[in-house]
């Protein structure tokens, strides 16, 4: 176990390696910083001095050493908008975009799970086609779409729920305290978790379906089990793991697509903040974004794959 | 693939009613954008023709020019109809050509991994394997604020975002059809790599790959419509789908609700019927249902 984990946390660190050099490639290099630092009517001393102060007259990998040295020391540089650290920016969002991601994933696991079984359950069955055809739509309507529509609806038709922004913030940064927070939060939420909803669907019902044609599956109604027990038990075990990896995967993707739904609703997260970096230039925002976007990536599916070592022994074998 | 088995895949094809219907779609939808030119009423494009007089007209109005606005207009005075006809040529256009790419790209690295194997394989396919763990959206947005704005750089940020799909899929097929006889019969024969790759291997990878181009291209689709949804995508003169979306919003609370709705059903059609006609194509060519 031991050399599995150190091989996969070794290969993990190799990825966040190259990953900072093709952002700082991508970000630093194409481009020039400094035009957007430097007034344009600054003298040649003042400029030739801004350039010494950033590092920018040094060759590329010198200057690539630095900024790995500051990212590692967690310094990301100040914003160019905001002229403040970077870092305590971008985490100064976390707690919106974290809510709005957990409760959507709920949401989709919630009612992804049980309609996906009962369609890979009774595959012929008219409510199964019903709901498969809802998973479609639901994959197949762009994000941002579908948020315009819920608007429409519960806004501007029903008056229910409020387009946009975020409630009082209480404990941890979080607006789930109140009741108020929630009427701010369950449209974005139910957006964000659409998407999501469509795909496990397929993936559960994909799955149910292979199961139910198993061996062991049959085995289990030979015994006489009654069917609620063999659909609870023998399917959702041998589904859980799969639905564990999609969910751990998802959590990563979800969080990124969330850049739509927080522009769409104003919620002020993360993916706003970012949206806002690349229309203004922003360089130190974006970089620090998608440099701890990717470690989040790295971690996430480095957990996965060591909770597929304990839940699966022949995982760790290979 | 031969005329006989075209003739047994549209067999097993026609057993869907709602896939027919999706396929008849598709392609009115194509000719539709086809024929934009000449079947809209204005040209959204020209500057010059826009009257703002006619902004925001509600759907079956008569404006300026004198004919009926049977959509409505938008807050440039554009003939929404016109617009989105236009919107639908570019959304298209954009995205078919950066699937095409994509799938020549991703076909000839996923290809090449498969048959040359070794170091440059394991290397490709490790780098397509991150990138696929990460999310589109993502790539495609990070590329768009890297390059600018712009049809090229869209096309480019799409392609980048998309390539590494047929790559898998490619490299899957032909890991499998590497190992069968036939492959290893024309390598036994003096015939050169290159010729063995493309007559043999190609062709029979390509069933799977049409299923990903159909349904990248729904994606490219809703992927542009979100960049320029974002303000980072197609330039304001040019609105795809997307921007015609996203310049409704602000009028949507206020009750002009058609600037945005009627784009975005035009948009949500098209991805659909596209994806429907992708998830047909996926049931005929899956050898598992094959008799």
């Amino acid at each position: 176990m031991t050399a599995f984990l150190l091989g996969r946390l070794a290969q993990a660190a190799l990825v966040m390696l190259v990953m900072s050099v093709l952002v700082f490639l991508g970000v630093y290099a194409i481009g020039n910083p400094i035009d957007v630092l430097i007034d344009p009517a600054a003298t040649q001393a003042m400029r030739a001095a801004i350039i010494r102060q950033y590092g920018l007259d040094l060759p590329l990998w010198q200057q690539y050493g630095h900024f790995l040295g500051n990212v590692l020391r967690g310094d990301f540089g100040n914003s160019f908008v905001f002229r403040i650290p970077v870092l305590p920016l971008i985490l100064s969002r976390l707690p919106a975009t974290l809510e709005l991601t957990v409760l959507a994933l709920l949401i989709a696991a919630a009612f992804g799970i049980p309609l996906g079984i009962w369609a890979g359950y009774r595959p012929e069955a008219r409510s199964s086609r019903a709901i498969m055809a809802l998973s479609t739509l639901g994959f197949s309507v762009p994000t941002f779409w579908i948020g315009l529509l819920l608007i429409l609806f519960f806004t501007v038709e029903l008056r229910w729920l409020p387009s946009g922004g975020r409630g009082p913030v209480g404990w941890l940064g979080l607006s789930i305290w109140t009741r108020e927070g929630w009427t701010h939060l369950l449209l974005p939420a139910l957006n964000l978790s659409l998407f999501k909803l469509g795909l496990l669907i397929r993936l559960v019902r994909a799955g149910t379906e292979e199961v139910m044609g198993s061996e062991h599956v049959r085995f289990a109604r030979a015994q006489g089990l009654p069917e609620r027990q063999v659909v609870g038990l023998h399917v959702l075990k041998n589904i859980g793991i799969p639905i564990v990896t999609i969910f751990g995967l998802e959590f990563g993707s979800t969080l990124a697509f969330a850049v739509v739904t927080e522009t769409v609703f104003n919620w002020p997260g993360m993916g706003k903040l970012v949206i806002e970096s690349i229309t203004s230039l922003d360089r130190p925002v974006m970089v620090a974004y998608l440099i701890l976007v990717v470690l989040l990536f790295v971690a996430i599916n480095l957990f996965v794959e060591l909770t597929y070592g304990l839940l699966d022994p022949r995982v760790r074998a290979r | 693939m031969n005329r006989e088995a075209l003739v047994e895949g549209w067999q097993e094809y026609r057993r869907s009613p709602v896939a027919v219907a999706a396929l008849a779609l598709v392609v009115a939808i194509a000719l539709l954008a086809l024929l934009a030119p000449w079947i809209a009423p204005q040209d959204p494009y020209d500057q010059s023709a826009l009257d703002l007089m006619d902004a925001r007209l509600e759907p079956g109005s008569i404006g300026s020019g004198e004919y009926v606005h049977w959509l409505g207009t938008d807050n440039a005075g554009r003939d929404l109809l016109s617009a989105i006809l236009y919107g639908l040529r570019l959304s298209l256009a954009i995205a078919v050509t950066a699937g095409i790419v994509a799938l020549t790209v991703g076909t000839a690295i996923g290809l090449s991994a498969a048959y040359y194997g070794g170091w440059f394989g394991a290397v490709a396919m490790r780098v397509v394997d991150l990138q696929l763990s990460l999310p589109a959206i993502l790539l495609a947005l990070v590329l768009v604020a890297v390059l600018g704005q712009g049809v090229p750089q869209l096309m480019a940020a799409l392609v980048a975002a998309q390539y590494a799909y047929f790559a898998r899929t490619a490299f899957g097929a032909a890991s499998a059809e590497r190992r069968k006889d036939y492959v290893e019969a024309a390598l036994s024969t003096p015939l050169s790599g290159a010729r063995v790759l493309w007559r043999h291997l190609l062709p029979n990878t390509l069933p799977p790959l049409i299923v990903v181009v159909t349904v990248q291209i729904a994606t490219a689709i809703s992927l542009e419509a979100t960049l320029s949804f974002l303000g980072l995508g197609l330039p304001v003169t040019r609105p795809s789908l997307g921007l015609l979306i996203a310049n409704g919003f602000q009028f949507m609370l206020s009750g002009r609700y058609w600037i945005s709705v009627y784009p975005g059903i035009a948009l949500m059609v098209t991805v659909l019927a596209i994806n429907l006609v992708g998830d047909q194509l996926r049931q005929v060519i899956n050898p598992r249902r094959r008799r």
